[in-house]
């Protein structure tokens, strides 16, 4: 809601916590930002960029952080805010100043190693789908007519997993997902730190976001084919056993994704598999 | 023998199709893109993508159709092979995104279900919900990692686009790029380099597009000699929600729907617009467009709204501009069905209900029609000739442009759910034809080039960006200036153009360039500095800025998106019929007289402080004559009907 602001202030303080570099301290600035209405944590960081000086008159570099859309559709702007993990474009400040007048805190995401300020290396996450092979294995990209026909049904299900923008909140919020830190080193090259970040996703918890992706491939006509390749990976090491049924994941989800769903039905799926595999069905 | 290297630059739909097809015909292809192409622009379009089905062919639609839709939107500013090759790819184009997993919304009986979009009659959009973009683009980031994962795709994410590396002969060998994390700067050789990065929003500072549609890759290719086609044409979408950091899309695929487009009769009438009772309301696209209604194409649907918020003062709230586009009136399951994603959106952003609210919404930049000038093959039956090296190919040899950067598709407007179509069309097709470029090039292979040509490049770069962070402070802020920009751009380049504006627009726009020159940069970190490469794309900003001016106050006429209301042709006045048939003889006399001069493609060449220099070139309308736009205009009939019989008396 437009909540009307009890008055509206002419200022109002964000606190950001920041970094330099990656191995640095971190530390906080303030910054006094200039209210107009209809903004979003996005435009009071906009703000500072065109005003870079701290509440306390100091001149600073501008925040850096990530966005593109402005519209939660493509994940780029995950970030901790008043505590709470979720997407900045769609953290009205009114609303945020209802519920705290004092002042707006950013942090970066805790779970991901932090490349500057609010910005993080969520390279991770993408290594995690490539470990499900989450995509339809067609065998050419010629003309070879439509698609399978499927229900109403199963696009509405699918639909729902399909809007994962990777955004990382489910991730933030797992207290089963730990912090790797793991970022480019200056002497590798590209492909020797996608290797070393391959090996290393090998064996940490993947997450809901990844799991919602075996669904999502498993549901597909196509993709079900290879749905025994998913299932194995998903029940490796790293996989859907390490999730301790907290439930964060769907609470804090953008898009209100069902993970949890997609935790029970994947994980129903992985047993049978199994077992099937246990006693060579 | 070295495969063949491909640079793409830019992971949207365009970018991503071709780096999938190149891939598949066995070259090396790497990506260079500003952020993961998961995240590219792409994922805003909302409301679908247009193809014939076979449904729609039983009602009377066709690929042709299709076609002739398309150049009757764009106001016949488009060469017509490649116009009509896309529309006969885009069943196919649509099939193969189906395979590849997208959640196309399905009918019972588990068909691609289809909704109605503007500038046409038929149902020939397919949609998934209402973020198809977002959809189309996940299934293509999925082909993409798979072809990663066995090594045939290389991403450079974070990386900035600087600049092609041309040879002596003028070939383009490869680009620069700077990694926007360590801020290296290093050359990456090519056999053939593709831009497929997307609009220019930013120029106009908020608009529809994301942030990262800065137009800065665009513009560097075109300072390195490239020509930049039809600058001036600039889609305004009418439906927006504005917004202090971004004018947020609501897509025609509401109206699509049945969402109707209303003011209420009385100005600024306090009542809850729900009480308003029908006959109290002004359904103004229907009462004037009663064949297309709410439907019809962008340009036109916007230039309404305006006239009726601005001319006749109905703007639904005082102080502010907007009109209402109600829903309230669709079944609830339909709206949660097809189209949850904008109704979301609304909701997020402006705190109501558009299911039980009407919204309010004003019109926003929203697309270019107007890119990089690129070439085609055309074969006998009008269509192209696919494979030859000639197609998407700009003037540099060896240096492609795909998407919504480049101009040839779309004309003088774009119709909705055509930008998804082109860009996937685009890239699929340009990629044969990429192989039998190389392949067709006796040279050395890029990688195989001494490294002078490309050390040079880097150098020049580097240097370039070196002067920025030791630029003095206490200069100008590079974001105050761009805002700026943006307000002087639209203002005077959107809507409504008038000389006059223009050309004071033109002078504040070089003083605005003056300025960007000498801003401070706040950051001079060398790690994730996003300051200084800002910067770097401002000042990238103005030659796009200026073409686009420059381009508008040439065109002394109104053709799609570019409105001049001095050159404007009025409705017909006259009441009796034999007044009103000579009037509309004058009309169509216009017309022609109007289409000797300005049926023409704008070409425009970059100077040394970003002026352009403007040429003409005619325009391949072989298959389909170019006539009067009208969609059924009230009154536009007898027009029609003159046009038709003079046509005839010609053949």
């Amino acid at each position: 809601m437009n909540l009307p602001m009890p008055t509206t202030p002419r200022t109002f303080t964000v606190r950001v916590l920041r970094q330099d570099k990656p191995g640095e301290d971190r530390y906080w600035n303030e910054f006094l930002v200039e209210y107009e209405p209809d903004m979003n944590v996005i435009s009071a960081l906009q703000k500072i960029a065109e005003n870079p000086f701290t509440a306390q008159g100091k001149n600073v570099a501008p925040v850096v952080w990530e966005c593109n859309c402005l519209e939660e559709v493509c994940g780029s702007c995950t970030m901790v805010i008043n505590g709470r993990v979720r997407q900045a474009c769609t953290a009205l400040i009114d609303r945020l100043l209802t519920d705290n007048p004092e002042a707006i805190e950013l942090r970066p995401m805790t779970k991901f190693p932090v490349v500057r300020d609010l910005m993080v290396d969520r390279s991770r996450l993408f290594a995690s789908l490539e470990k499900i092979k989450a995509w339809v294995p067609v065998d050419s990209y010629y003309d070879m007519g439509p698609g399978p026909r499927q229900s109403q049904d199963q696009q509405q299900q699918a639909y729902e997993y399909s809007k994962c923008m990777s955004c990382g909140c489910c991730l933030e919020a797992c207290p089963q997902f730990l912090k790797m830190e793991l970022l480019k080193q200056p002497e590798e090259t590209q492909d020797e730190f996608r290797a070393r970040l391959r090996a290393a996703v090998e064996r940490s918890f993947m997450g809901a976001h990844a799991i919602g992706q075996v669904d999502l491939f498993n549901i597909n006509p196509v993709g079900s084919m290879n749905a025994a390749e998913r299932l194995d990976a998903v029940t490796a090491e790293g996989g859907i056993q390490v999730c301790g049924n907290a439930q964060n994941c769907v609470k804090v989800c953008p898009k209100s994704i069902p993970l949890t769903t997609a935790i029970a039905r994947v994980g129903r799926a992985a047993t049978i598999h199994s077992l099937k595999k246990l006693f060579d069905w | 023998m070295a495969k063949q290297s491909v640079m793409i630059i830019g992971g949207g739909l365009a970018g991503m199709s071709a780096a999938i097809k190149l891939a598949e015909l066995e070259c090396d292809v790497s990506i260079m893109s500003v952020l993961p192409v998961k995240r590219s622009h792409s994922v805003c379009a909302q409301g679908g993508i247009n193809g014939v089905n076979d449904l729609t062919r039983q009602l009377g639609d066709s690929e042709w159709k299709h076609f002739e839709d398309t150049v009757y939107g764009g106001d016949f500013l488009q060469n017509q092979p490649p116009v009509k090759e896309l529309a006969y790819w885009a069943p196919r184009v649509i099939d193969l995104m189906d395979r590849l997993g997208v959640t196309f919304n399905r009918t019972p009986e588990g068909f691609r279900d289809q909704r109605r979009f503007g500038g046409t009659l038929y149902q020939r959009t397919s949609f998934a919900g209402a973020t198809t973009g977002q959809q189309l683009v996940y299934a293509l980031d999925e082909q993409v990692r798979r072809w990663e994962v066995a090594g045939h795709i290389h991403k450079y994410e974070y990386w900035d686009f600087l600049g092609p590396v041309l040879d002596e002969s003028g070939r383009c060998r490869g680009c620069v790029g700077q990694d926007l994390v360590t801020m290296e700067i290093r050359a990456f050789p090519a056999d053939a380099l593709i831009v497929a990065s997307g609009g220019c929003g930013a120029v106009f500072g908020r608009s529809t597009n994301s942030v990262a549609c800065n137009g800065a890759a665009v513009s560097r290719v075109y300072q390195a000699g490239a020509r930049y086609g039809n600058p001036e044409f600039i889609q305004v979408h009418p439906t927006a929600i504005p917004g202090a950091d971004k004018l947020r899309l609501i897509s025609e695929s509401a109206r699509g729907e049945g969402g109707r487009i209303w003011v209420p009769r009385k100005p600024q009438d306090p009542r809850d617009p729900l009480e308003i009772p029908e006959n109290e309301r002004y359904y103004f696209l229907e009462e004037r467009y009663p064949k297309y209604g709410n439907l019809v194409p962008r340009d036109i649907a916007t230039r309404e709204i305006f006239k009726v918020c601005i001319q006749e003062g109905l703007s639904v709230q005082a102080g502010r501009m907007c009109v209402y586009l109600d829903v309230t009136q669709l079944p609830r399951e339909l709206l949660d069905r097809k189209l949850s994603g904008i109704l979301e959106i609304y909701e997020k952003f402006q705190g109501a209900d558009p299911r039980k609210v009407p919204m309010k919404i004003f019109p926003a930049v929203h697309y270019t029609m107007g890119g990089l000038w690129v070439d085609f093959e055309a074969k006998a039956d009008g269509g192209l000739n696919i494979g030859a090296p000639r197609n998407q190919q700009t003037n540099i040899p060896g240096l492609y442009a795909i998407g919504e950067c480049e101009y040839q598709y779309h004309g003088a407007n774009r119709l909705g759910a055509n930008s998804l179509v082109a860009c996937i069309f685009s890239g699929l097709m340009v990629s044969p034809g990429i192989v039998s470029y190389v392949a067709s090039f006796s040279g050395q292979k890029s990688s195989e080039l001494p490294s002078g040509l490309f050390d040079q490049a880097v150098r020049k770069h580097k240097a370039y960006y070196d002067s920025l962070l030791t630029r003095p402070q206490g200069g100008p802020n590079p974001y105050l200036v761009h805002g700026e920009l943006g307000r002087v751009m639209t203002k005077a380049a959107t809507v409504v153009r008038h000389n006059d504006e223009m050309r004071s627009a033109y002078v504040k726009v070089c003083e605005l360039q003056e300025q960007a020159r000498h801003c401070s940069i706040a950051d001079t970190s060398a790690w994730a500095n996003q300051t200084a490469p800002f910067a770097r794309a401002l000042d990238d900003m103005f030659p796009v800025a200026k073409a686009i001016l420059q381009g508008a106050i040439a065109r002394d006429e109104c053709r799609g998106a570019h409105y001049k209301p001095e050159f404007a042709q009025g409705e017909l006045a006259a009441t009796e019929p034999a007044q009103r048939r000579r009037e509309a003889e004058g009309w169509v006399d216009r017309f022609e007289a109007n289409n000797r001069k300005w049926l023409k493609s704008t070409l425009a060449t970059c100077g040394a402080r970003g002026e352009p220099s403007l040429t003409y070139e005619d325009v391949n309308t072989g298959l389909i004559p170019p006539r009067p736009r009208l969609y059924g205009l009230a009154g536009g009939d007898v027009i029609e009907q003159v046009y038709k019989e003079r046509q005839q008396s010609r053949t």
